[in-house]
């Protein structure tokens, strides 16, 4: 959990330190594995066969796909984590939240389905659910040292950074 | 005409028990095997176009596939195998000259495999590299017969240019427009990181690609292609390709659909226009010419980088290597008959040459015979695996080596010896940019260099081992190998004993 | 089962080696002292001298000593050098019965001066010493059952299979004065032995003794052929020889500059050199003698007409001390085996790897 922020000096947490999702299409293979793992990470069962043959759940991460003629091109989305999130201000239930690192989360427990988070996501990044009662979004998998979509891309196409390292690499 | 005699080469096994239908070997396959059937939710496989590069078996996240070879047999008979038959039929459909990519897989002896070491006992203390300075360092260039002092022990010998190899392996020859710019720049960076050299091969070098000059060998083929003098001067040596081990005797052909805009402006060539370098260069037919044009080059580089001359190894390497060598060469590249390529015709690769253990050999007791073995350097090429046969081949006599089928194989070649398609689903031998781009340069330079790297600690080892610390005191010490399986003719060739004696 | 000079043949040793600087000339009895000293690190395979300074009325002769295995070899030899070289004087070498020495070949000794006109080849001039060092090697090679075992001027080697001290014995060393003596007991470890397989090895003025074992043995052969040698009897010693002979006499290199090229300093010392100019120098060295460069363990003491140099391999894998007393210096494998002849050194030290202890004559 200790990478998900870094702890100042004098013990607060510092918003713009916190590591976030960054994907680099200029090296996204579009293959989808990032969106197998996502669901994976999220499940019950924890197995790769068992979440995607017995539990329904959608991808908190999204390969955008360009199939033109001329340029194929693909782009892996996720949760920005706004730093005034829209979501959150829409969420009519309060289960839409901030955590203390910056992570925006949704709580199940809370939310009823009412959808008005996906319509004002810039981004699109919000996805209801198949039981139509709730929705998924990243939680940048609180827990675990880094995100598993960052774990199992194979090239390196989606990098877990903060603010420092994503400007060095964009 | 509809009757197609050609079957499946493999068939994709599928475990349905695994497959989650998440189509991420549907999205990765350039060959477009397999394919959704949304109607029955389940992925189908076309058999027929798979050249089993493991591409989807590699990221499939539940393992749920296998590639086999296609269970079809012919009736039994050694003469007429299925190979030989299914390529008439290829033939007799096309009317085309058969292509192959990388090196000759014919069940030829790999004469590496006869080779054993020695190691020290009692009489001599094996050295500990991890204890003990373990030095694999090599200087490639020209020397004089002698060095020169002066009465106050000045020396007075100014040294042809040579240049420095850390470790004494090189990246082969792989034209940028034969592999992606990514496998390119995985290449550069590694070479540059292990203090070592890459070869840009014939199609010039990238503008982008200057700033790993200290590390680049740039090459003059016979096509020329992005010949000219800032291109010369980019590097740390130039190296005029004769032959290649893949395919002695002709030249090569880059299609046009890979010639696109980068390419085009490296090699000076019109985009989309076929890159033939011809099978001689028109300016050598003979060995007095080959001299011309090392010195052209030299005078264009002001003799500060040494010339390399590459040749492929045929019958009579040695008297052509001797000539080389008086011709000016600074060093001989000697590619075997294992050398891999983007492309040759089947019966070239598979017929033409011979194997580099028996060149390097012979090449390097001529050179010694006729006094000028230490003139020059000799690096040789064609299929060296691993530490052991860069150890084997420094004890017959060798310099340095060169990879290229090693070095496309730490980047992700799966050996499908299907580079000339294009469609390289690992984004080495291919142009597509969706393509180039599952080569991230980032993951695979660190690849390379630790291939190398282990591959260094390996050779320190197998040093040690003999009770050496230089690797320059086992260049051509032959006792240091014993032959296995080998007949006389063949021990007399390497110039090595049995095994016992 | 094969003889020495038909395969390679590793061996350990012990070697002795002391010099007057000032050319004061003593009798062999000290160095013999010291070698048996050593008795161990022998195992009555092997054992030889070299003096120099012995043969002062004929110094401008080349002496011959060659073993015979039978008269008629020696009876074409002889006819060969005859042919090529003005013979002052022949004789047999003289010795002594001793018990323990026995199978004894035929051992001639011949003062010859080469006639340099005869052999002015087909195609290049040759100076004396080249021709003679051809025609050592000629007979070397070609002329099966005789072998020049020392060629040099005013310097003679005498060796065979035996403990050193039986050896010394043997060739009446007590009756020799020479200002410079080296010994060498010898420890083969599978062959009987041959009386040209002990050391010193020499050719013309040059005589190696040497304690270990060449790992770069082939490739410092291969080397040396390429420059006219023929390694006849495949033991490492004699390659010593040759690559410091090829050096010096041939590149003429200072002794010094053929030291860093036998026991090349490591790359990352060169790196760290300050000077641009020694840097470049030694970097040259490495890269154009990198296959004259001495690997595996050993300690050498090589003698030539300007003095005696010790010298270790690069990492000191094998045993060497010198020491200095008055006009005298005195290198050994083992410290005892010189306390042993010289009372009270004034300085006794272990030389490092790599690098040389160089004792000449004074004014060289």
């Amino acid at each position: 959990m200790g990478c998900v922020f870094m702890l100042c000096k004098d013990g607060s947490k510092k918003e713009s330190m916190m590591k976030k999702i960054y994907a680099f299409e200029s090296k996204c293979l579009g293959c989808g594995l990032c969106e197998v793992h996502c669901r994976t990470a999220h499940s019950k069962s924890k197995d790769i066969v068992k979440t995607h043959k017995r539990e329904n759940i959608a991808s908190a991460i999204v390969i955008e796909e360009n199939l033109s003629s001329n340029t194929v091109s693909y782009f892996a989305l996720q949760c920005r984590h706004c730093e005034n999130p829209k979501c959150i201000k829409a969420c009519i239930s309060g289960a839409m939240y901030k955590d203390d690192s910056g992570i925006v989360l949704n709580n199940k427990e809370k939310c009823v389905g009412c959808l008005s988070c996906i319509l004002v996501c810039p981004f699109g990044v919000i996805k209801k659910n198949d039981d139509g009662r709730s929705v998924s979004k990243c939680d940048l998998c609180v827990g675990s040292c880094e995100p598993f979509c960052v774990k199992n891309c194979p090239n390196e196409a989606i990098k877990f950074l903060d603010e420092d390292g994503a400007r060095a690499l964009i | 005409m509809s009757l197609n005699f050609n079957t499946p080469d493999f068939e994709v096994i599928r475990n349905e028990n695994r497959c989650i239908q998440c189509k991420v070997c549907v999205r990765q396959c350039a060959n477009t095997v397999h394919f959704y059937d949304e109607e029955d939710n389940v992925i189908c496989a076309d058999d027929t176009k798979c050249v089993n590069c493991h591409r989807c078996v590699t990221l499939c996240p539940t393992k749920a596939l296998v590639i086999r070879k296609y269970p079809l047999e012919f009736r039994e008979n050694s003469n007429w195998s299925g190979k030989v038959i299914k390529e008439i039929y290829k033939q007799s459909q096309t009317g085309g000259v058969l292509l192959s990519s990388m090196g000759n897989p014919e069940p030829f002896t790999v004469y590496w495999d006869k080779m054993l070491l020695n190691a020290s006992q009692v009489t001599n203390p094996s050295i500990d590299p991890l204890r003990e300075p373990m030095e694999t360092k090599v200087m490639i260039g020209r020397k004089p017969e002698k060095l020169e002092f002066d009465s106050n022990g000045k020396l007075l010998t100014k040294m042809p240019p040579n240049i420095e190899l850390k470790i004494p392996v090189m990246f082969a020859a792989m034209s940028y427009g034969a592999i992606s710019r990514n496998a390119h720049e995985s290449l550069a960076r590694a070479a540059e990181e292990l203090g070592i050299f890459y070869n840009t091969g014939e199609g010039g070098l990238s503008k982008d690609f200057y700033r790993y000059g200290e590390n680049t060998i740039v090459q003059v083929a016979s096509g020329r292609f992005g010949v000219h003098k800032k291109y010369l001067n980019a590097g740390a040596a130039i190296e005029i390709k004769i032959g290649q081990g893949a395919k002695p005797g002709i030249g090569g052909h880059l299609p046009g659909k890979k010639v696109g805009e980068d390419i085009s402006a490296t090699r000076m060539i019109p985009v989309g226009s076929d890159a033939i370098s011809p099978a001689p260069h028109h300016d050598i037919y003979s060995i007095e010419d080959l001299r011309q044009l090392i010195f052209s080059l030299k005078e264009t580089t002001d003799y500060k980088k040494p010339v390399f001359v590459k040749i492929a190894a045929v019958h009579n390497s040695a008297a052509i290597a001797s000539g080389v060598v008086r011709a000016g060469a600074d060093a001989v590249v000697v590619d075997g008959f294992r050398g891999g390529t983007g492309a040759a015709p089947t019966r070239v690769r598979n017929s033409v040459g011979i194997p580099i253990e028996l060149a390097l050999a012979a090449i390097d007791q001529r050179l010694r015979e006729e006094k000028i073995r230490n003139y020059c350097s000799l690096i040789v090429a064609g299929s060296i695996r691993n530490s052991s046969d860069i150890v084997k081949a420094v004890a017959l006599g060798a310099d340095a080596v060169y990879i290229g089928s090693a070095a496309v194989i730490a980047l992700g070649c799966h050996m499908c010896h299907s580079c000339s398609t294009g469609k390289c689903n690992w984004g080495i031998a291919t142009q597509y940019p969706e393509l180039v781009k599952r080569l991230n340069p980032d993951i695979m330079y660190k690849r390379l260099v630790n291939l190398i790297s282990a591959w260094n600690h390996e050779i320190q080892e197998l040093l040690g081992g003999m009770g050496i610390n230089a690797i320059e005191s086992l260049r051509g010490n032959r006792l240091m190998l014993r032959g296995v399986d080998l007949n006389e003719k063949e021990l007399e060739i390497l110039g090595i004993k049995y095994a016992g004696e | 089962m094969l003889k020495e000079g038909e395969l390679k043949i590793p061996s350990g040793c012990a070697i002795s080696g002391i010099i007057d600087k000032k050319g004061n000339k003593f009798n062999g009895e000290e160095i013999i002292k010291s070698i048996a000293l050593m008795h161990d690190r022998s195992n009555g395979l092997g054992g030889g001298f070299a003096a120099y300074g012995i043969y002062p009325d004929y110094k401008d002769f080349y002496v011959f000593h060659i073993f015979y295995e039978n008269s008629s070899i020696k009876t074409q030899t002889e006819d060969f050098i005859k042919k090529h070289f003005d013979v002052e004087k022949a004789e047999y070498i003289p010795t002594r019965p001793v018990p323990n020495i026995v199978n004894i070949p035929l051992m001639w000794r011949y003062f010859v001066r080469p006639r340099v006109q005869t052999c002015v080849s087909e195609k290049d001039f040759m100076d004396e010493s080249e021709f003679t060092s051809r025609c050592v090697i000629k007979i070397n090679t070609d002329y099966k059952g005789a072998y020049v075992f020392s060629s040099g001027k005013n310097m003679g080697t005498f060796k065979g299979v035996g403990y050193p001290e039986d050896i010394g014995e043997f060739f009446m060393l007590d009756t020799y004065e020479a200002h410079m003596w080296t010994a060498h007991g010898r420890f083969p470890t599978n062959t009987p032995g041959w009386w040209g397989g002990a050391h010193p090895f020499t050719i013309l003025n040059w005589s190696v003794v040497h304690n270990g074992e060449i790992s770069s043995y082939d490739a410092n052969k291969r080397f040396v052929e390429m420059y006219g040698y023929k390694c006849t009897l495949k033991t490492d010693t004699e390659v010593i020889a040759y690559l410091f002979d090829m050096l010096v006499r041939k590149h003429n290199l200072p002794i010094k500059k053929a030291i860093n090229v036998v026991s090349a300093p490591f790359w990352d010392d060169i790196e760290r050199e300050k000077s641009e100019e020694i840097k470049n120098e030694l970097r040259s060295i490495r890269a154009v003698y990198a296959s004259a460069l001495v690997n595996g363990p050993f300690s050498i003491i090589l003698g030539y007409e300007k003095g005696m140099i010790a010298l270790n391999d690069r990492i000191k894998l094998r045993s060497l001390v010198a020491a200095e007393k008055s006009t005298r210096t005195y290198v050994a494998s083992e410290e005892s085996a010189i306390r042993i002849i010289c009372d009270n050194p004034e300085k006794v030290w272990s030389p490092r790897g790599g690098e040389p202890v160089i004792a000449l004559l004074e004014g060289e």
